[in-house]
C-alpha cells in the first residue's frame, strides 16, 4: 500500500501507478456529478453540445453537497453510492475521464473501462461529509443550477483523502463477503 | 383536556433535526472506538479514525455529519388526552422540520418520484403517529440516509423457515450490499404483523440506543447471535475488510397471520441519527 500525491488533471502516466488499496491525496478541480447531472451530459454529447467541464483528464466526484453555511465554500460533502452512475461511466472514460470517486462498487462494464482507458475508481469515507467538506477549498456551480444540490460544481480541493479502490489492472480493494452467494 | 401549542412543537422539531444532523450519539462513537481497537489492518482504521474526526468535526463546525441529512421521518406517541392548538399536529412537524432543514444549513433530499423534481424544502416528513393513552406527546426523529435505505428488503418468508431462515436472509442483504450502505451498519429487523407492519417495526427498532439489552433475555439472544454472524461476513468499514462489519441488531417482533412470515430489514448507516423529545 503506497501513499500518493496527485494534482488534476490526471495522467495516464498517474493512473497506472496506483494498485487498489493505494491512499491518494487529490488536488486541483474535480467536478461534482450524480444521476440527475449524468443524464443531462449524456444528453449534451448526444446532440453535439460540449460538455460543462473539460472530460480530459477530469475526475468526477459522485456528491451532492449539503448548503454552504455563510464563511464556507461548501456544506457536508461526502461521496454517494456509485453504482447509479455506472450506466454512464464507461462512456465518460472513453472520452478521457481518467477518475471517478464515490463509494460502493461498480459493475463488470466500468471495471472493464478502467482497464481499456487507463482510469481509476477512487473510494472516499461515506458519511464523513463534515471532514471532507474541510478539504474543499472553492466550490462554484457551474452547470445544470435547476439541480440544486445535484447542480454540477467545479472545486478546488487540497489532499482530498482517497483510496484506490478499482485500479486500471483489474484490482480491487473491496472484499468478498464471507458467504456464498452463489452465481 | 390538556392543550399544547403548535409552535412547541415546531420549535422542538427544528431544534431536533439540527441536532441529530450534527452530533453523533456517544453510543456509535463508542462503538467506533472499539472497532478502533479490535481493527488491525490500514484501510478499516483509517476510516474508523477519519469517521471519529468527522465526529469531532460536525460537533464544532456544525456542519452536518454527513451531506445526506435523509428524508426526515417521525414515530409520534400522541397522547388521547392531548389537543394540539393553533394548528395541525403533521403540519407543526412539517413546519419544524422545514425550518430545521433550512437553518441548519441541511440538504434537502426529497423528490417526485418519477419526475425527480426536487420538492425543496425536504417536505414531506414522513410521519407514523400512534395514539396512546394519557395526554402526553413523544416525537422521534430519524433522518434516514438514501443508501442505506436502498439496500432495505422486505421479504415475505414461509413459516417453516424460522428464526433459521430470518438469519439467512439477513446475512445474505448484508454480504449483498457489501460497500454500498456505508457500513459498519446497524440492522432493524421487523418480523411478522403484515406486508406494510413489518417494515415500520423495523425502522422504529433503529430508534432504539446501540447499547441497550432488549428486556425479553431471548430477543436479547438473538440479536447477539446475528450480530456476531453478520460481522463474520468480514465485510468490515466502507467494505475494506474488517471485523466490524455491524454495530448493533434490534429486532421488533409482532403476531402475524397463520399463513405468513414477514420479514422487513431496514438498514441503517453508521450515520446513525436520531433524537426524541417529550412535550
Ligand atoms: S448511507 Fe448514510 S453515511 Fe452513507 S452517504 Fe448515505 S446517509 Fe451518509
Amino acid at each position: 500500500m503506497s501513499e500518493y500525491r496527485l494534482q488534476t488533471p490526471l495522467t495516464d502516466e498517474d493512473v497506472m501507478k496506483l494498485r487498489a488499496g493505494d491512499v491518494v491525496l487529490l488536488s486541483g478541480l474535480i467536478y461534482s456529478a450524480r444521476d440527475a447531472a449524468h443524464k443531462k451530459i449524456v444528453e449534451a454529447l448526444d446532440r453535439g453540445e460540449a460538455p460543462p467541464f473539460p472530460l480530459e483528464g477530469a475526475a468526477i466526484y459522485y456528491v451532492g453537497p449539503a448548503p454552504a453555511p455563510p464563511g464556507r465554500p461548501i456544506g457536508s460533502a461526502g461521496p454517494t453510492t456509485s453504482y447509479r452512475m455506472d450506466a454512464y461511466a464507461p462512456r465518460l472514460h472513453r472520452l478521457g475521464v481518467k477518475a471517478t470517486i464515490g463509494k460502493g462498487r461498480r459493475n463488470e462494464e466500468v471495471k472493464q473501462a478502467l482497464k481499456d482507458c487507463k482510469a481509476v475508481y477512487f473510494g472516499a469515507t461515506g458519511g464523513a461529509g463534515a471532514l471532507l467538506s474541510q478539504r474543499i477549498e472553492k466550490s462554484r456551480v457551474i452547470a445544470f443550477e435547476e439541480l440544486g444540490p445535484e447542480a454540477v460544481r467545479a472545486m478546488k480541493v487540497t489532499d482530498f483523502p482517497l483510496l484506490v479502490v478499482n485500479d486500471a489492472f483489474g484490482g480491487e480493494l473491496y472484499v468478498k463477503p464471507n458467504l456464498d452467494l452463489g452465481a | 383536556m390538556r392543550e399544547l401549542d403548535a409552535s412547541v412543537v415546531i420549535k422542538a422539531v427544528e431544534a431536533m433535526c439540527i441536532k441529530a444532523n450534527t452530533e453523533l450519539g456517544d453510543d456509535v462513537r463508542k462503538k467506533f472506538e472499539d472497532g478502533l481497537r479490535l481493527e488491525t489492518s490500514a484501510a478499516a482504521r483509517e476510516i474508523l479514525r477519519q469517521l471519529l474526526e468527522n465526529a469531532d468535526l460536525a460537533m464544532q463546525t456544525k456542519l452536518p455529519l454527513c451531506q445526506d441529512t435523509g428524508l426526515a421521518v417521525f414515530f409520534v406517541e400522541l397522547g388521547e388526552g392531548l389537543r394540539i392548538r393553533g394548528g395541525g399536529l403533521v403540519e407543526a412537524i412539517n413546519q419544524g422540520m422545514r425550518q430545521g432543514y433550512e437553518k441548519g444549513y441541511l440538504r434537502k433530499s426529497s423528490c417526485d418520484p418519477l419526475s425527480r423534481k426536487n420538492t425543496g424544502d425536504n417536505s414531506p416528513a414522513v410521519v407514523h403517529l400512534e395514539l396512546v393513552p394519557g395526554d402526553g406527546l413523544k416525537i422521534a426523529f430519524m433522518a434516514k440516509g438514501g443508501g442505506s435505505e436502498n439496500m432495505s428488503r422486505v421479504t415475505m418468508l414461509a413459516p417453516a423457515q424460522g428464526w433459521e431462515g430470518i438469519k439467512a436472509f439477513v446475512l445474505r442483504r448484508v454480504a449483498e450490499a457489501g460497500p454500498n450502505p456505508c457500513p459498519p451498519v446497524i440492522l432493524g429487523l421487523g418480523v411478522g404483523g403484515t406486508f406494510e407492519l413489518a417494515p415500520k417495526l423495523a425502522k422504529k427498532a433503529l430508534l432504539r440506543r446501540l447499547d441497550d439489552t432488549h428486556p425479553d433475555p431471548k430477543v436479547a439472544a438473538m440479536e447477539a447471535e446475528l450480530l456476531e454472524e453478520v460481522n463474520r461476513l468480514g465485510i468490515g468499514p466502507m467494505g475494506m475488510g474488517g471485523l466490524t462489519t455491524c454495530l448493533g441488531v434490534k429486532i421488533a417482533f409482532a403476531p402475524c397471520h397463520i399463513a405468513s412470515l414477514p420479514l422487513a430489514v431496514n438498514v441503517q448507516c453508521h450515520s446513525s441519527r436520531h433524537e426524541e423529545v417529550v412535550l
